[in-house]
């Protein structure tokens, strides 16, 4: 006679440290965080897996993780995971970064990894605003959009132009793999996981240096609801910043 | 056996002797040499040299490195480690050994490329932010250069703490015979229960400066504060020269002493004693060992290539007990031995500042 | 309709986003009416038709972790 077991098949991946996370509610922090996770459960690396936190709402991030990590100062991230590959080169290293982490303070320090071609894989948040600041203006806001330091919108005679990392980091050589997602809805989720497994693939194979944006809500600084701003996002974000690959060197590499 | 080395160049030799196997740096006057040594003898003792972007990037780099366990050290000048300061500031807070080197020149600002001692206060009393200290030493001569380059990696390492080498401009170009100690074993230092190195065999680790808990925080402080007290207590190193029944005591460090060395030559022919007093770790500063001294005579003359900044240590440490005059140039200008005798007299005959 | 699937949310982890409940392709999840610790609406299943498929698309969403998926799966029939 058939009888039926009960199965889990999805949980709390083994390399979260189970911290109940300090992101806002409908944050996408918390879903990018998971599947990374999931990424280095799947990929069994958890045992040698270096991590650096940023500056900004996820300057916890190293708590979240039951791995060894660190927080960098602003911007430096991509710098202190250059040190700890280069002293470790078998160890897989991997910064987390925001917009103005990434884009703002730290440009020197990430175009020069990628440029270096430097083996480590960088998760990059970009939710067009400074969140845990308070919701000032960040290199990737949108022109026109409202932020406590552009009140009047974003102009483009006073604060220049939404900068497209991921563009702009892959027309450098060192640049092996970078894709920019959006975790908006379950396929999209399942897609960027996708993105972030071959990121970590590719620093396994030490092809050089990926990165996969992430296109992210800030409910709280956007002042939207979770479900309204992911809207926002689709409708207006992927206008800005396209997603896809913007160059994968891996083929030519293999 | 002694070989005639560049004063940048012997640093770095020496710091490969001590098991340093990692160096990230910037090119910068008057110390590029020593960043183009490594780059060449580095992949010789298959070593890691990294031209960083910046020294931002440089001190970040080291705080990675460190962060594994493994000695690392880079070296500059008075900008470049004005730019480091952030991370100083991160690396003290987290704990994490490293040595600096700054080959100082004369500032503020882009300064010029010649020696002084104007960044004391920056090495001394903290150029970053927060309540840390670093351990500098300050040699005069190449040789001394060298023979410290161990006591820096093993202090480092020891307390968890960075160590500066506080050199100038002269010290970094100026070649002289040197003798290098046996080359140590990189693998050999001391193993770190506390380094990232992937979660494999221990529960994850975490290395950090922050604590939102202003009590946790404290904490961290606090524990510090009883590293520092142990440093000041067991790590003090100090010279004296000439100072039994001196005339004056001259405090003077680095290059600045080598050159009051030959001011008490050129005195004792005009009947002064001169004596040296000659701080080795400029922090921890020997407070009690110049109070003692400060009995034995009327004036405790402070020579600087600097307007006064290891003054003010001298002042808390001789504590009112005798005089306090000052001699300094600044902004790159080397005083010469004649021009401290002639300070010398001043001071004697009561027309120096006291 | 035979039970397939069925998800249990940790209520106290639950920040009420409503990410769940908009992914969620069966409409079985819901904001509870009760409050947890943290002041929230937690999200809760409400499935007494057994309609949950165990899609896993309100794992997928939730930024939080709460949810585990279970699956009742045919054991198979032993020769």
């Amino acid at each position: 006679m058939d009888s039926t077991i009960d199965k889990i098949i999805a949980k709390m991946p083994k390399s979260l440290s189970g911290k109940e996370f300090t992101y806002c509610p409908g944050c996408h922090h918390g879903i990018v965080h998971r599947l990374i996770a999931e990424v280095i459960d799947e990929l069994g690396i958890a045992g040698k897996t270096l991590m650096v936190a940023p500056v900004g709402c996820s300057v916890f991030a190293y708590e979240f993780f039951d791995l060894d990590g660190t927080v960098a100062p602003h911007g430096r991230a991509p710098a202190v995971a250059t040190g700890m590959k280069r002293a470790m080169p078998d160890r897989i290293v991997f910064t987390y970064q925001g917009d103005g982490d990434l884009a703002s303070i730290g440009t020197a320090e990430i175009v020069h990894a990628a440029n270096r071609g430097e083996n480590i894989t960088t998760i990059f948040i970009n939710n067009a605003v400074y969140g845990m600041t308070g919701g000032q203006m960040a290199p990737t806001t949108l022109l026109g959009q409202k932020t406590t330091t552009t009140p009047y919108g974003r102009s483009a005679k006073a604060n220049g132009y939404p900068i497209r990392m991921s563009e702009m980091l892959a027309t450098l050589e060192g640049s092996a793999y970078v894709e920019r997602v959006m975790v908006t809805t379950p396929q999209n989720v399942i897609k960027a996981k996708r993105a972030i497994k071959k990121a970590f693939e590719v620093q396994i194979k030490n092809l050089g240096f990926s990165m996969v944006e992430v296109l992210s809500t800030c409910p709280t600084n956007w002042g939207l609801t979770p479900i309204e701003a992911m809207k926002w996002l689709e409708e207006k974000m992927t206008k800005q910043y396209p997603l896809g690959i913007y160059v994968d060197r891996t083929k030519e590499a293999e | 056996m002694k070989m005639l080395f560049k004063g940048s160049e012997a640093i770095a030799e020496a710091a490969i002797r001590a098991g340093c196997r990692l160096y990230f740096g910037y090119p910068i006057t008057p110390q590029s040499e020593l960043t183009e040594y490594m780059s060449r003898r580095l992949p010789e003792v298959d070593g890691t040299f990294l031209q960083a972007e910046s020294e931002v990037a440089t001190v970040n780099m080291m705080y990675g490195a460190s962060c594994t366990g493994k000695r690392v050290m880079t070296s500059t000048s008075s900008p470049g480690f004005s730019l480091m300061m952030e991370g100083v500031s991160y690396m003290a807070g987290a704990e994490l050994p490293a040595v600096f080197v700054n080959v100082v020149r004369g500032g503020p600002g882009l300064g010029d490329i010649q020696p002084a001692q104007s960044d004391y206060f920056q090495a001394t009393k903290g150029g970053g932010h927060g309540d840390y200290r670093m351990i500098v030493l300050a040699p005069h001569t190449i040789q001394e250069s060298v023979d410290l380059m161990n006591l820096a990696f093993d202090l480092a390492d020891k307390y968890r703490m960075l160590v500066t080498i506080l050199a100038d401009g002269m010290l970094g170009q100026m070649m002289e015979p040197v003798e290098f100690p046996e080359m140590r074993d990189p693998n050999g230092v001391p193993k770190k229960d506390w380094a990232l190195t992937g979660a494999s065999d221990h529960e994850p680790r975490k290395v950090t400066s922050f604590n939102i808990d202003p009590y946790g925080l404290e904490e961290m402080n606090l524990r510090y504060q009883a590293t520092y007290k142990k440093v000041v207590e067991n790590e003090i190193r100090y010279e004296e020269v000439n100072t039994k029944d001196a005339d004056i005591i001259i405090a003077a460090y680095g290059t600045m002493a080598r050159i009051v060395k030959t001011t008490i030559h050129l005195a004792e022919k005009e009947g002064i004693k001169v004596g040296l007093f000659r701080p080795i770790t400029l922090w921890p500063f020997p407070y009690k060992q110049i109070n003692k001294l400060a009995d034995t005579v009327e004036n405790v003359l402070t020579v600087e290539m600097s307007y006064g900044q290891m003054l003010e240590d001298v002042k808390l440490g001789v504590n009112g007990k005798a005089k306090t005059p000052f001699y300094g140039r600044s902004g790159g200008v080397v005083p010469t031995p004649t021009e401290v005798l002639e300070a010398v007299k001043k001071v004697m005959v009561g027309d120096l500042n006291g | 309709m035979t039970k397939k699937a069925y998800i249990e949310i940790d209520s106290e982890r639950c920040k009420g986003c409503g990410l769940c409940i908009n992914a969620c392709p069966q409409h079985v999840i819901r904001f509870s009416e009760k409050f947890n610790n943290k002041g929230y609406h937690y999200a809760e299943l409400h499935d007494p038709e057994n309609k949950c498929i165990g899609c896993a698309f309100c794992y997928n969403m939730c930024p939080d972790v709460c949810i585990v998926v279970h699956r009742l799966v045919k054991e198979e029939s032993k020769v």
